[in-house]
């Protein structure tokens, strides 16, 4: 039983991590008609930036100030660059130019900094554990990561809803000739927009960077992830990217867990092993077929 | 897609799209011919390494080739062709692996044993491919637009995440195909040998291609292209349409990888991955995409860039993001459209 | 009534709160072109939506030659006869205007899976094609490419494109959309001589096409049918008068 619940933590863990990568790019999706492979690497831009500033501040909150910022600033400088000429090109030269910035950003990333990875340790207040109800003991600094998570839901829905820059961004995914007409300038919104996900793929990359390792191509596996989230929550919907991210680091956490073990009631245990960390590796894509095979436009279609 | 039309060369309607006097057919036979006389002449001078080379990039142009055909011919933008290239590459290994160790692929219902007959593995990887593409294609093709490439990605990550962690094939680490598999009367082991099966491989399918993308299925792939809706109001369904042409490009796509995997004799997960997806795409894009020599023109860009850039620098791949880059932004129609004039669609 | 080929019967459509159609009935007889007219909004483009299968009603049939097509989707329609030209002209732009033709010729001929034999040396393709050109005055224009096309020869092409389909209804969305006065008199005179062969419904907002062409019109008034009937009696209606002076 406390395994269950840890591994429910574990996967809401996971969950928001993935809706911080998916809600920037749903959103780059939804109000640019953009698709962004090179999302990944702000992700990793983000890590890197965080443990550099970390290791010579001493600070992890300064070094993830400076990972969020260093990728805001990577994401609008790429957007005045190269994005900007990609909005009314077809979805075929949007993938072939962002994977392009993808080998740019990773064979440079590697250039400068090689290939071993970089060791970024969370900060000393949160690296210990607490007890939840029920006994079990949990990291404190992976409750964080689940906090930061609902904070960044919480203050896009507020962002979205409530604010002006909310109300632009919302008449940009319903109607682009309109907010032109109003006389916003969408260059500029376009730009703030593209750096703001950018700024949340960073924030991801440095708290998950903190947990495993930072090091190039550590973009690319979280990048199909929150592809999956976002094509199963509906392309361009916010709430589809929580829902799907939440539904996807659950399944695919609790899979990776429990499916060998359910494997092992039929064979031995290594081979129960094999079969069942092969088949919880395909599980969220099955997952993502069979949403699709009813719902063809995810679970909360708002775009084509 | 949007291309504007220009006036060239236009072939007149009744003879040969390819003939010997317009600057097109010149170019593509000038390609095919440096690609089979560059390695003859390596090989009579003593040079295998660019025998090898030369299949190389045969063999990525043949599955670029059937990639072609799905994204240049049908608009379906895979990103999920390394799946077949992949499964080609594991037929060709898995039964290899069976043959040497005389233990059956399947043993039940029915025992299958391996097999290293060249032939038997063709069949099989193109079978096999044309199943699965069946399969991601009937869902995938339920989607346009973004969600077709991000579902064809993923479905492409899903077979390449079983592989890498299902540990009876070698899991991450790949398996070796420890001699090439073989064909009647014919010793592949030779390099000259191997580079020209799979130079035949790549002639058959372009002139497959060539071949359907006249015929009537071809007129209505164009057409599901161009304007689905047309095409449904004529009374034909698209969905099917683009279904075959999907499935016929994953299988010229698979063959070309099980001669891969004979030619490395080596296959791994990295064939599966969305690294050798991305690259068959950039291959059809550097070449001009739906242009029919488009991929063989790509191929040889591509590889000798990754030998030539690949020697003086292990961070290549930064270049050739680089001219990628500048590919897609400004030289929307590739080299083929640099070398042979601009295609009028006829 | 025994003699009509498509009968809509009781059609409802409703988007949300918006009722776009509204218990549509209305018959089209062999050898004339019943007229929908109506006001911007009226939900014409709903209703042929619905006839051309792209959106499905709530509720009522629809009969084509005595066989219930409600069911079925756009190309099944099509190989039953149900042949459309579309308000924003809808052909492959870089084609020549013989090749969009010959893709409903090929349609016609049955299942499109033959992989082998080059259709540019297809007699049957070509010939029917050729004709259904000639029927719509375009046989110079059988080689240029679409995109080289005035305004009103897309509109033509559009139309010859639903005859090689050897319909047995047309359904023609604003023909005369955006033609100048003489295209539109072509037109006119072409769509006169065709409809002895196929019956025409015909959606267009051209008063003096309409009264000119058409049998019987129409009125669409906020996706019901207001008034029915000859030409002078859809004058004289006085419902029709403040519809369109309202409006």
């Amino acid at each position: 039983m406390t395994l269950l619940i840890e591994q429910l933590i574990n996967g809401l863990q996971l969950g928001t991590m993935l809706f911080l990568m998916a809600s920037g790019l749903t959103l780059i999706f939804g109000v640019m008609g953009l698709i962004n492979l090179a999302h990944g690497s702000f992700y990793m831009v983000g890590a890197y930036a965080t443990a550099l500033v970390s290791a010579t501040t001493g600070s992890f909150l300064v070094g993830l100030a400076a990972g969020i910022a260093v990728a805001a600033a990577v994401g609008a400088l790429v957007e005045l660059i190269v994005i900007r000429r990609l909005y009314h090109r077809p979805h075929l030269d949007q993938v072939l130019a962002t994977f392009a910035l993808i080998l740019i950003f990773s064979e440079g990333t590697r250039w400068l900094f090689g290939s071993s990875p970089l060791w970024l340790n969370p900060p000393a207040a949160l690296s210990g554990s607490v007890t939840l109800p029920g006994g079990l003991r949990y990291p404190i600094y992976r409750l964080v990561i689940i906090a930061v998570g609902i904070a960044v839901a919480v203050g896009m829905y507020l962002l979205i809803s409530r604010t002006r820059l909310g109300m632009r961004i919302r008449a940009g995914e319903s109607d682009r000739e309109m907010i032109g007409a109003l006389g916003v300038n969408i260059a500029r919104l376009y730009t703030l927009v593209f750096a703001m996900g950018a700024a949340l793929a960073g924030l991801a990359g440095a708290m998950v960077g903190a947990l495993q390792s930072v090091q190039v191509g550590m973009g690319e596996p979280v990048l199909i992830l929150a592809f999956v989230v976002i094509v199963i929550g509906g392309i361009g919907s916010i709430k589809g990217a929580l829902y799907g991210a939440i539904l996807v680091g659950v399944v695919d956490t609790l899979g990776r867990i429990f499916l060998p073990a359910f494997f092992r009631h039929f064979m031995s245990p290594s081979e129960a092993a094999g079969v069942g960390s092969a088949i919880a590796a395909m599980l969220i894509y099955v997952l993502m077929a069979v949403i699709l095979a009813f719902k063809p436009k995810g679970l909360f279609a708002a775009h084509d | 897609m949007t291309k504007p039309v220009t006036r060239t060369l236009a072939p007149q309607p009744g003879l040969p799209t390819a003939s010997w006097h317009d600057r097109k057919g010149l170019v593509q036979i000038g390609l095919l011919a440096l690609l089979l006389l560059a390695p003859l002449a390596a090989y009579f001078l003593g040079h295998v390494y660019y025998v090898n080379l030369a299949s190389r990039m045969t063999l990525v142009a043949m599955a670029a080739v059937g990639l072609n055909l799905a994204i240049g011919y049908g608009g379906m933008v895979s990103f999920g062709h390394a799946a077949y290239f992949g499964l080609g590459g594991y037929v060709a290994g898995i039964s290899a692996y069976h043959a040497f160790d005389l233990t059956p692929v399947i043993g039940w219902p029915l025992a299958i044993p391996g097999s290293d007959s060249m032939l038997v593995i063709w069949l099989a990887a193109i079978v096999l491919c044309g199943l699965l593409a069946l399969v991601i294609g009937a869902i995938s093709l339920r989607t346009t637009g973004v969600y077709f490439i991000m579902i064809t990605l993923a479905f492409a990550q899903m077979i390449y995440y079983f592989a890498n962690s299902w540990p009876t094939y070698g899991g991450e680490d790949g398996l070796p195909i420890y001699l090439r598999n073989s064909l009647p009367w014919v010793d592949t082991g030779n390099a000259l040998n191997f580079f020209l099966i799979c130079f035949a491989g790549l002639v058959l399918s372009l002139a497959l291609v060539s071949r359907i993308m006249k015929s009537r299925f071809g007129a209505a792939l164009t057409m599901a292209r161009l304007n689905d809706t047309r095409l449904a109001t004529a009374g034909i369904a698209p969905y099917p349409i683009r279904l075959v042409a999907f499935v016929i490009s994953a299988m010229i796509t698979g063959l070309a990888g099980a001669l891969y995997a004979d030619l490395n004799g080596f296959v791994s997960p990295t064939m599966l991955s969305w690294h050798m997806s991305g690259e068959l795409m950039v291959i059809v894009i550097l070449g001009g995409v739906g242009r029919l020599y488009g991929p063989l023109a790509g191929a040889i860009l591509f590889v000798l860039m990754e030998t030539l850039l690949g020697g003086l620098t292990e961070y290549w791949k930064l270049f050739l993001g680089l001219v990628l880059l500048l590919v897609v932004l400004f030289a929307k129609y590739g080299v083929m459209g640099w070398l042979a004039g601009r295609e009028r669609h006829e | 009534m025994s003699d009509a080929v498509l009968t809509l019967s009781n059609l409802n459509k409703r988007f949300g709160a918006l009722q776009a159609t509204c218990d549509v009935s209305l018959d089209l007889r062999a050898g004339e072109i019943h007229a929908l007219i109506g006001p911007n909004g009226a939900g014409k483009s709903t209703l042929i939506g619905q006839i051309a299968g792209g959106l499905k009603p709530d509720s009522g049939s629809i009969v084509l030659a005595g066989q219930e097509i409600t069911p079925l989707s756009v190309a099944q329609r099509a190989r039953l006869g149900l042949g459309r030209s579309f308000q924003v002209s809808s052909l492959a732009e870089p084609l020549s205007v013989k090749r969009n033709v010959m893709i409903a010729v090929q349609a016609l001929q049955g299942h499109s899976f033959r992989f082998w034999k080059p259709v540019h040396r297809d007699e049957s393709l070509l010939m029917p094609a050729m004709e259904a050109l000639e029927r719509m005055a375009l046989t110079h224009r059988a080689d240029t490419p679409v995109s080289e096309l005035s305004h009103g020869e897309r509109r033509q092409v559009e139309v010859a494109c639903a005859l090689a389909l050897k319909p047995r209804v047309l359904l023609l969305d604003e023909p005369m959309a955006g033609l100048g006065p003489e295209g539109s008199a072509h037109l006119t005179e072409l769509l006169e001589a065709l409809k002895h062969e196929v019956p025409i419904l015909l959606i267009e907002h051209d008063m003096d096409a309409v009264f000119r062409l058409a049998d019987r019109i129409s009125v669409l008034v906020a996706g019901a049918v207001i008034a029915h009937g000859d030409g002078a009696e859809i004058r004289g209606n006085p419902q029709v008068r403040e519809a369109y002076l309202g409006d």
